[in-house]
């Protein structure tokens, strides 16, 4: 890819942005549309664009291996942690209400958004992962 | 903590999934995980045991009260559910350690990952038990089945690849008829939670659209369940499966397809929509009937002992398509015996074939040859497991018979009572097949093996015990089957 400066240029100048997207659209999921899965996607999809325009070992060398593949786990863990909190709390699973204990609905943004955290995290892990597992096959 | 237990039941082994993951190859992930299947079947017996005292338990997810919020609800059917797949699924696990280690197509440092993807199947075949939300049935039949398609895939037959592809195109068609089943379902009614679709179904029941949900949900989880015809994806996936998948699998995937048709069917279609205006028997009962009799024959003529195992299962949902479709309170027993009495004898047979392929390494008949004296714990409980299958007294296996026939009899229909005694004759040739080549064959020279480890015999003998005892104790596998079935049809206390 190399020759292809024009490309090369505008991924930069892109790559940013979508990530900046990707972060507006996890964290402001609870007042508008969005959430942890479409912020995962677009947060992946941003570096599969990285990957393909320069290369899989520089995408490499940007993201190891092995760091989304300890995402997966860690936001499945962020997710039913959160849960389990507002059950050591005295509250359900996933009752963000008792997580401040002077306003449930101080709580309530605080669960969602670790919640979604969780879900944007495991999502752009497996995404990132699947295309490493397709675009390093045969190396 | 016990009124967090429903929750608990599905949280305990979505924890541990992400941790083995993380964990270093090694004896630790198998421990991990192992504890918690040991805590999912501690968790699934204090439930039983507290609904059969007190009646339904009701939990609802992050405080928020149904119908809105998810419910779960456990009632007597579900607490028995949920001890039948957590049982199978901590003997499963202690058996399948030695299977991992040395049986399975993974490097040793994605072994974890075994786990992971078995934790999570575990989850969610528990969370589709456990719940009392429909949508929620189908996120987790998703969990579940997408763990199972992976765990398929690792067997050390490379065309365990193409029955994993088979069952995830077949299995996918399942859950996306559930699906719209289920969107149907919330469109005419504007509500997801089983007990309110119960209440507001009566009032709409009769339009083009709730009955194409019906329709939808019929196809849709006879797939799952792999009624036939619908089961030609199950054969291959569990001949070529590793052995302690296929264990798992046959013995609880399957079933929780059963109990998910029994809820939607029972509780919420209700059994008059389903059986007096939809006559959903009419047509569940010739499948069922043609299920047992072409899968046993069909099993009679295999060469791969697995293969034979796979095509007697669909015989026996046969048999349990065949007690739901009584529409009475013993055939629902029947049905609901058999789910957890098959699990015990399928359990049983297939971890006795996976000690077997263990040492020989393949489980075709022609290799079975002289394995009776060679391997005779192992042989032992595949007799036993097989004496269930055929339903001899004092086996688990002859109870739901019994049940099945008594409730055959009890609406007159003598035929199926004697079609039922006919087609456990032929399981008895398929069976005799095995034990004769495994004791009165010759075993062919130079084949230096011996028992297979404790490793594996001890679960594998757990389950052939359990065959035994449930064949003489039957307060749980008929006691408390007959208490669900009287739940699932409304009557009874």
């Amino acid at each position: 890819m190399k020759q292809y400066s024009i490309l090369r240029l505008i991924t930069k100048l892109l790559l940013p942005l979508i990530l900046l997207f990707a972060l507006y659209v996890q964290f402001h999921g609870d007042f508008g549309p969005g959430g942890g899965f479409q912020a995962g996607v677009i947060f992946a999809a941003g570096f599969v664009l990285y990957a393909l325009v320069y290369g899989l070992d520089n995408a490499r060398r940007l993201m190891p291996t092995w760091l989304p593949r300890l995402g997966i786990s860690l936001g499945v863990l962020i997710y039913a942690g959160v849960g389990v909190a507002g059950m050591l709390l005295g509250g359900a699973f996933l009752d963000y209400g008792v997580l401040d204990p002077h306003d449930p609905v101080h709580g309530q943004h605080l669960g969602i958004l670790l919640v979604e955290l969780g879900v944007g995290i495991t999502v752009a892990s497996v995404m990132i992962s699947i295309f490493h597992a397709f675009a390093g096959r045969g190396r | 903590m016990t009124e967090h237990l429903p929750a608990l039941q599905v949280v305990v082994p979505l924890i541990a999934a992400p941790l083995c993951a993380l964990l270093r190859p090694g004896r630790a992930v198998w421990l991990l995980a192992m504890a918690t299947c040991a805590l999912c079947l501690l968790i699934a017996a204090l439930l039983l045991d507290q609904v059969l005292a007190r009646g339904v338990i009701s939990y609802a997810m992050g405080g928020w009260p149904a119908p809105w919020g998810i419910e779960y609800r456990v009632d007597v059917a579900n607490a028995y559910m949920l001890l039948v797949v957590a049982t199978i699924g901590a003997v499963v696990m202690a058996f399948a350690r030695t299977v991992v280690e040395q049986r399975i197509r993974l490097p040793a440092s994605k072994q974890p990952w075994f786990y992971t993807t078995y934790l999570l199947c575990l989850t969610g075949l528990l969370g589709m038990i456990v719940t009392g939300d429909a949508f929620n049935v189908f996120v987790f039949l998703e969990i579940s089945s997408l763990s199972s398609y992976v765990l398929i895939s690792i067997g050390r037959d490379r065309r365990a690849l193409t029955a994993a592809y088979q069952y995830l195109i077949m299995g996918t068609i399942g859950a996306t008829f559930i699906l719209i089943g289920i969107g149907f379902l919330y469109v005419m009614t504007g509500t997801l939670n089983m007990a309110d679709l119960t209440a507001r179904l009566p009032a709409v029941a009769d339009t083009r659209t709730v009955r194409a949900a019906f329709a939808f949900l019929t196809i849709g989880i006879s797939l799952k369940l792999a009624l036939f015809p619908l089961h030609l994806w199950l054969p291959n996936a569990y001949a070529y499966a590793p052995s302690a998948v296929t264990a798992f699998l046959a013995a609880t995937a399957t079933k929780v397809a059963i109990y998910v048709l029994l809820r939607f069917f029972f509780t919420i279609f209700g059994a008059q929509f389903s059986f007096g205006t939809m006559r959903l028997d009419v047509i569940l009962l010739p499948l069922a009937l043609a299920g047992i009799f072409s899968a046993s024959v069909v099993a009679i003529f295999q060469t791969n002992v697995k293969r034979m195992l796979a095509y007697s299962s669909v015989a026996q949902i046969g048999y349990m398509i065949l007690g739901i479709s009584l529409v009475s309170v013993t055939g629902l027993t029947a049905a609901i015996s058999h789910l957890f009495n098959h699990a015990l004898m399928k359990g049983t047979l297939f971890m006795a074939l996976g000690c077997v392929s263990f040492r020989i390494g393949a489980v075709s008949l022609d290799r079975l040859a002289g394995v009776g004296r060679i391997m005779p714990w192992t042989m032992g409980a595949f007799v036993i497991g097989g004496l269930s299958l055929i339903g001899v007294p004092l086996t688990a296996g002859f109870v739901s018979k019994w049940y099945l026939i008594l409730g055959a009899l009890e609406r007159g229909w003598w035929p199926v009572a004697l079609l039922v005694l006919l087609t456990s004759l032929l399981a008895v040739v398929y069976i005799w097949r095995v034990v004769e080549t495994a004791y009165f064959q010759p075993a062919p020279e130079g084949r230096a093996t011996g028992e297979a480890p404790l490793a594996l015999l001890a679960p594998t003998w757990t389950l052939a015990l359990a065959n035994l005892y449930f064949g003489l104790d039957t307060s749980l596998n008929a006691g408390v089957a007959r208490r669900a079935a009287e739940a699932l049809l409304g009557v009874g206390p």
